[in-house]
């Protein structure tokens, strides 16, 4: 019985020589590589190709051909190798397909001596790639195991094997082409002969090449053209992201990354959404190298676990926060229990009779105090020791981060480019605790945005009285709101996020201007209590008719050019300008909005909107409270201390935000 | 090389190379032990329940078990619930991992215990077992197995405790009677 495998999948071998058999619709190059347990390949000689077919316990065909048959025999492998992946190119040379996506899925079976299939995998969900790991025999527990891989690379065999450590991956895949190509020109003409000797497992493919490659036979000794880095996706070089292989999965879809979308087990129909196609395992993680004896290891950028760097570098610092808060209720709980015990020891000093003669109290109490001192030292020293690992894996993961995710100071934004793709998330600040105010953990939130965010303009608990003025206060308020809309325009695709301003007073002219200036806003700031029922009233609508079709099941019955981008409304001075029927429509938004794409972000100070009593209670806390100046009111998940939270703002004088949102609008042009 | 650890016996948690051990896991199996007669094939199902809890000075400080999966300081990590056992056939069903170069200065004491949520005894109980394994390699540092279950629901199965600059293991193997770790502390203070 054939076991029908999918991405990722294993199966049992109870056989030592296998043959694997690759259809495809269109003339590939199969090789296989052996690796190590890390999945290094050490050299030329561990991998058989059409240059080199026979290596040791594997055979591969010689040249390229729509079907294979390659003849393994893991008893034969030599003892440091733990893998042996069966690698599929399209041939670089010549007229045919240059990217996988432009082919029939490619089928790859293991198979016993005898024929009998033991187990199966139809490739599916490639695109732009060129080359892809098929499948993967590798030990466990000193048996084999089969595994369907299907990692394809953009970048082709270069990139497929310099991601498996081989040194002189490029060379290799350059001198693998040039043998298919000699091949290609050898073989259009006639087949080699079976052979008769009945070891099918010895035997080679015959190429079964259509007529029509024949004109494609190209020169021997051509080198292909290699680009290292794979087809860059727009947008890429403002990613800081070091990773070679650029898989169809590249998308940092937070959906697809919380349901990988199952693969379509070579059905005709790719149910997958075409941006969301993250079936195909990531690439392997940056890995950081040995640490010397006695040291923690370095830390690496990306080193967590995730489909995309993006999504590594979201779990890393998501690891970084939960470590820190951890790692100082260590220290608090230390800390605690040192007090008690010196509370509890001067106490029983103070009962006991005997203290009161001569120097023994004093001794005493010296004794519990000092007691005290060496186990908060001992605490404040294991704290340390976290923070200095905890600030070098800053050191080196704040510089990777990408724009969604990086400090409006970091380079990545001076190479900004309007992206593709939407980020998983979102810097929103910075968070520290009072013991560690040597390292600041970004506050990122999951995009798109879950709830409303309320920028707190009033007087917050520790403000130290140098806001003062309220006027200020909410002029800083107004700031943050901008720079944190332009981060979420600067980081959709372009045209796939809108912004909306209502500002009844016309107070915020000046705070508003880098967005009112580039051209991004949807309209002009709306002004005057008509201003604001007009603005409320398309919203409400907007949301009333998603709502509609949604649930009515009939998405597609929308109007023709109906805008479906995420909409984000921003109000400042409320409630100035809100009557009560606006006030309801607000409520209606914050409730109802964020499940259809309409997201609001207050800029208000909740004081000044008491006269509507409880009424609002629900809406406030709705949203996300930030503040415009640090604040310590936001918990961990985990233990629940109070962080500081500092907004993500633009440094003074910097003209980063203007010429982000210009770019923002040239793009919106170019493309609506 | 595995310790089978008698009751009362201590193990020093020094690696046999001088350096000393940074995380162990404590492993706990069990198997329901299989009814005879009439309708013997009617599977009881028996919830046992690890837990860990940490004591600095004899003061419980924290407590791991499947309610609260990780310590606060997070050196101590419940691997999660497992409600019938036996599905490892001989490996770990409910497992606590224990970061031992993070457990915070003032905890002296770690000790773990199971219980039986769904109230049978360990008589009802087969293969029972539990382990100290270093989580590094992998490989079992002592076991030590639930022998000759009697008519009680809980055991307090080791303790960990700081002795010098690294750690000592304590098989302990007291039985008790509880359903979570609350019921066992008088039964556990006694041991500290």
């Amino acid at each position: 019985m054939t076991a029908e495998l999918v991405r990722g999948q294993n199966h049992p071998l109870s056989q030592a020589r296998l043959e694997i058999r690759i259809s495809a619709g269109t003339p590939i190059v199969a090789a296989a590589a052996l690796s190590d347990e890390n999945g290094r390949i050490h050299g030329a000689q561990w991998v058989a190709h059409p240059g080199a077919p026979t290596q040791a316990g594997l055979e591969v065909s010689r040249q390229a051909a729509a079907d294979h048959r390659l003849a393994v025999d893991l008893d034969a492998v030599p003892e440091a190798v733990h893998r042996v992946g069966v690698l599929l190119a399209l041939p670089a040379a010549g007229a045919g397909p240059a990217r996988f996506g432009a082919v029939a899925a490619p089928f790859v079976a293991v198979t016993g001596l005898d024929g009998a299939e033991i187990a199966s995998y139809t490739i599916t969900g490639l695109e732009a790639e060129s080359a892809v790991v098929a499948l993967e025999l590798y030990r466990r527990q000193g048996a084999w195991k089969v595994r369907a891989v299907g990692q394809g690379y953009a970048g082709g065999l270069a990139e497929l094997l310099t991601d498996q450590g081989l040194p002189e991956a490029r060379r290799l895949a350059g001198s693998i082409h040039d043998a298919v190509a000699q091949g290609l020109a050898r073989s259009v003409q006639a087949p080699p002969p079976r052979t008769a000797d009945g070891d099918r497992s010895r035997q080679t493919a015959a190429p079964a090449l259509g007529p029509d490659q024949s004109g494609a036979a190209p020169q021997p000794g051509q080198t292909p053209p290699m680009t290292p880095y794979g087809d860059q996706t727009p947008g890429g070089p403002g990613q800081p992201a070091p990773q070679t292989p650029s898989y169809p999965g590249a998308a940092p879809d937070p959906d697809a990354v919380t349901q990988p979308s199952a693969p379509t087990a070579g059905g005709p129909i790719d149910y997958s959404h075409p941006r969301r196609q993250n079936a195909a395992p990531p690439p392997p993680p940056p890995t950081a190298p040995p640490a010397a004896p006695g040291q923690p290891a370095q830390p690496v950028a990306g080193d967590a676990t995730g489909w995309s760097m993006d999504e590594r570098l979201y779990n890393q610092v998501w690891g970084m926060f939960e470590d820190l808060a951890r790692s100082t209720a260590a220290y608090r709980s230390a800390v605690d229990f040192a007090e008690s015990r010196m509370d509890k020891e001067l106490e029983q000093v103070l009962s006991d009779p005997r203290s009161r003669i001569g120097g023994q109290g004093d001794a005493a109490r010296e004794a519990a105090r000092a007691r005290h001192d060496q186990l908060v030292a001992q605490a404040g020293e294991a704290l340390d020791r976290d923070l200095t690992q905890l600030v070098a894996e800053a050191e080196v993961v704040e510089p990777a981060l990408p724009p969604a995710y990086a400090r409006w100071d970091s380079p990545v934004w001076h190479a900004y480019r309007v992206p593709m793709e939407i980020p998983m998330a979102l810097r929103l600040g910075d968070l520290h605790l009072p013991e560690a105010d040597r390292i600041r953990i970004p506050m990122l939130v999951r995009l798109p945005l879950e709830r409303g965010l309320w920028i707190d303009s009033g007087r917050t608990g520790s403000s130290d009285g140098s806001f003062a003025d309220s006027h200020a206060l909410g002029r800083l308020a107004l700031e943050t709101a901008v720079a944190h809309a332009a981060r979420l325009l600067a980081v959709y695709p372009a045209g796939e996020f809108t912004v909306h301003v209502i500002d009844p007073a016309g107070s915020g002219a000046q705070p508003l201007a880098p967005l009112v200036q580039t051209g991004v806003l949807a309209a002009p700031p709306a002004l005057g209590a008509a201003g604001v029922a007009d603005v409320l009233g398309r919203l409400t609508q907007r949301v009333d008719l998603v709502q509609m079709a949604v649930r009515g099941g009939a998405a597609d019955s929308l109007p023709p050019g109906f805008d479906t981008s995420q909409q984000l409304l921003i109000v400042n001075d409320f409630p100035h300008g809100f009557d009560d029927r606006a006030v309801n429509q607000l409520r209606y938004l914050a409730d109802e909005g964020p499940a259809f794409g309409v997201h609001l972000m207050m800029v208000a100070d909740r004081e000044e909107s008491s006269g509507y009593g409880p009424l609002l209670d629900p809406l406030w806390r709705s949203l996300l409270r930030l503040t415009p100046v640090p604040d310590d009111h936001l918990a961990d998940p985990w233990v629940g201390h109070a962080w500081t939270y500092e907004p993500s703002l633009v440094p003074p004088g910097s003209q980063v935000l203007q010429r982000v949102l210009t770019q923002v609008a040239a793009a919106r042009t170019k493309y609506v | 090389m595995t310790v089978n650890m008698t009751k009362g016996q201590a193990i020093s948690l020094q690696k046999n190379d001088g350096g000393s051990l940074t995380a162990v896991r404590m492993g706990l199996g069990w198997q329901a032990a299989p009814r005879r007669g009439l309708f013997g094939s009617r599977t009881r199902e028996i919830d046992l329940d690890a837990s860990a809890v940490l004591f600095a000075d004899k003061q419980p400080v924290d407590v791991v078990f499947f309610r609260h999966l990780v310590s606060d300081d997070g050196s101590v990590r419940h691997t999660g619930d497992n409600l019938v056992g036996g599905v490892g056939q001989g490996g770990d069903d409910e497992a606590i991992l224990v970061d031992l170069s993070r457990v915070p200065v003032h905890i002296d004491q770690i000790v773990f215990t199971v219980n039986s949520f769904t109230g049978q005894t360990f008589q009802e109980v087969q293969n029972a077992f539990c382990r100290l394994v270093d989580e590094t390699n992998g490989q079992e540092l002592a076991r030590y197995t639930l022998a000759g279950g009697g008519q009680y629901t809980a055991q307090i199965m080791a303790k960990v405790h700081r002795s010098g600059p690294g750690w000592t293991m304590t098989a302990l193997g007291n039985p008790a009677n509880g359903r979570t770790f609350q019921d066992l502390m008088p039964a556990i203070l006694p041991v500290l």
